[in-house]
């Protein structure tokens, strides 16, 4: 699924210069739960980032669902981004002025479905997520745990290819963290592939593989036994 | 994008972004709103302006006969000249090409009665053309005509005030007025812009003037207009002609400062129009000025506007929005929004603007304050189109930040 070779990433602050990731290879097959840990500074984030699309390497190459990612423009790699991939945030990222409902199904607006579409897709997802009844409430209204779940639905309602999930559970305290990595772990069993990136251990003892980064290189990859986050509450 | 869709998208955003919205449009609505009132007000002020010069037509030209200062073939100087009838005849031959109208005018006082009532008034004996270069304007009945003049009619054309004054209630067409001893019958009423002065006045045909007051032919001056086609140059070179056949057939000296007197409206226009035209510029400069601040208002707003959305737009790009749809969406909403309250505005503008009226004509000089619609909008169409600009500029670089540093933007 993720197929990435000897990866650099620098950036330049003033005239330093700091090199995050130097040299990153890394496969990532259909339907893992992997988390990506190491302390801050790491380059845990940066390497997330650049899987999303959402920032680009300087070196190496990436292949995602046997496309190379290279020399996007900014219009492609949004299209890409809505098709192949689903972002769940440390803060969350909803629309503060959109409804639970609405921010669902916002990404559907950017494919172009219809809007009773979008809305019945957005339900389902909703529904799926344990939320159905809070469809009219917005962020504001719901807490943190509730936040990140609709976050999740939003990014599964494309039905990408993977899901990438930074510091998930960052925000939230052990109970809710214990009940959104059980919802991970469901919708990873469904088959989807999911990346986590966390500093926390039990969080990434949640996960089927970790990949351990420190100064910017993999110094540890190895597949765990899973721990059920049900068993953890 | 710009389909069912996208507004509804954008009707979502204004709805649940009441604040926001109010803030832009209201910038616009009241930027247009000055404008138009500052605008009117300045028309008014023209207005009132230009009526002051409303009593006479600017093309006209007033002769008057005075007293020589040199002496010349045989004659001494400190000589009366007098104007009569033959003069208005030979002016009217030599210069028909530049003339459009002639009339003479006799100016008396004479204690006027109607049953109980007298007073005086003035008095003035001409010829129909004085109609047309004191722009008296006819409310009643009818101006004198050449049959009159020619049939030494004892008609008398009376100003709205004789009316009031003497008249009262009475409907005065067809009745008879005494003046001078002699009685006049009142064929017409008149008013005129030029004030309450002149709407006391008396007009009658000159010839008749002249034969009961025994004057012979003498008329005290010769009032004309030129053809406007001739142009300010073409005016004073009539006059300087005129004053030389004059001076020639009265025997007065060429180099003589007195003798003849004429006054050229030319010379007073010009100058009507250079303040007029001043006026029109610190007006146009107020509009302009207005409008800036107008444009100033909205660019600052469209560029908080864009900056309090760096996240909201950074969410939208992570999540599938291309740049294109970014700005689209900001440009939509901006336009949309600029519209309708510059609509808003020029409707309360225009509306103001009528309401006010004539109320501030007395203590402000303010004279029907209007703005031609087509400023109008056309100042409205500029505000959105900077709006639109303000909102793009600051929209396309929100759309090319990438969306992970957008995401930063706490």
């Amino acid at each position: 699924m993720i197929k990435i070779t000897d990866l650099h990433k620098s950036y330049h602050i003033g005239k330093n210069s700091l090199h995050v990731l130097k040299g990153i290879n890394f496969n990532v097959n259909e339907g893992e739960l992997v988390a990506i840990m190491g302390s801050s500074g790491s380059g845990k984030s940066t390497l997330l980032n650049i899987i999303g699309m959402l920032d680009v390497a300087d070196e190496g190459t990436y292949t995602l669902d046997n496309i190379q990612i290279k020399d996007m423009d900014e219009t492609k790699s949004a299209q890409y981004r809505n098709k192949f991939l689903g972002f769940i945030f440390q803060s969350f990222n909803l629309i503060n002025y959109k409804t639970a409902l609405e921010n669902i199904a916002l990404p559907l607006y950017y494919k172009g479905l219809k809007r009773i579409e979008r809305q019945e897709i957005a339900m389902q997802y909703l529904t799926k997520v344990g939320l159905a009844d809070w469809a009219t409430h917005l962020p504001s209204e719901l807490s943190g745990g509730q936040k990140q779940r609709v976050a999740i639905a939003r990014a599964m309602v494309t039905q990408p290819k993977v899901l990438l999930a930074d510091e998930l559970t960052g925000a939230l305290d052990s109970t809710t963290s214990a009940e959104v990595m059980d919802l991970i772990q469901k919708i990873n069993n469904e088959g989807k592939t999911i990346l986590v990136v966390t500093h926390e251990e039990d969080i990434s003892m949640m996960c089927k593989r970790i990949v351990r980064l420190k100064d910017g290189v993999i110094v540890e990859d190895k597949v765990v036994n899973q721990i059920k986050a049900t068993t953890h509450v | 994008m710009f389909n069912k869709d996208s507004w509804r998208e954008i009707f979502d955003t204004i709805r649940k972004n009441k604040l926001r919205t109010f803030l832009s449009g209201f910038t616009v609505a009241i930027g247009i709103f000055i404008f138009i009132i500052l605008f009117g007000f300045g028309n008014g002020l023209g207005n009132t302006f230009q009526s002051f010069f409303n009593d006479d037509k600017s093309n006209t030209m007033f002769i008057f006969p005075g007293v020589t200062d040199k002496p010349f073939k045989g004659y001494k100087s400190e000589r009366r000249i007098e104007f009569d009838n033959s003069d208005l005849k030979d002016i009217q031959q030599q210069f028909d090409y530049y003339l459009e109208s002639i009339t003479p005018r006799i100016s008396d006082r004479a204690t006027v009665k109607f049953k109980g009532e007298a007073n005086s008034y003035s008095i003035r004996a001409v010829s129909p053309a004085h109609q047309y270069n004191e722009m008296t304007i006819m409310m009643k009945g009818r101006y004198l005509n050449e049959d009159d003049i020619k049939n030494k009619c004892q008609y008398a054309v009376i100003g709205r005030l004789v009316k009031q004054d003497i008249f009262k209630n009475i409907d005065p067409i067809g009745q008879y007025l005494h003046a001078g001893g002699h009685s006049w019958k009142v064929i017409g009423i008149f008013q005129d812009d030029g004030g309450d002065r002149e709407e006391r006045m008396i007009y009658v045909p000159y010839t008749t003037y002249q034969k009961i007051q025994s004057r012979n032919n003498k008329i005290d001056q010769i009032i004309l207009n030129y053809n406007v086609e001739i142009g300010y140059e073409g005016a004073m070179e009539f006059e300087k002609n005129l004053k030389k056949f004059l001076k020639n057939k009265k025997d007065i000296a060429p180099r003589d400062s007195g003798g003849i007197y004429i006054r050229n409206l030319a010379n007073d226009m010009k100058e009507t129009q250079q303040f007029a035209s001043v006026l029109q510029l610190i007006i146009s400069l107020i509009g302009i000025g207005t409008l800036i601040a107008g444009i100033i208002g909205i660019s600052n707003i469209m560029v908080f506007v864009v900056k309090e959305r760096t996240k909201e737009l950074g969410i939208r790009k992570a999540i599938g929005a291309s740049p294109k749809s970014i700005i689209l969406m900001i440009l939509q909403e901006a336009i949309f929004i600029t519209t309708l309250s510059g609509y808003i505005g020029l409707i309360a503008g225009i509306a103001t603007l009528s309401l006010i009226g004539d109320t501030l004509e007395k203590n402000y000089f303010i004279t029907n304050p209007y703005i031609e619609i087509s400023t109008a909008i056309m100042a409205t169409f500029i505000l959105i189109v900077f709006g639109a600009l303000a909102g793009y500029i600051p929209a396309r670089r929100a759309a090319r930040i990438k969306p992970i540093i957008a995401l930063r933007d706490e």
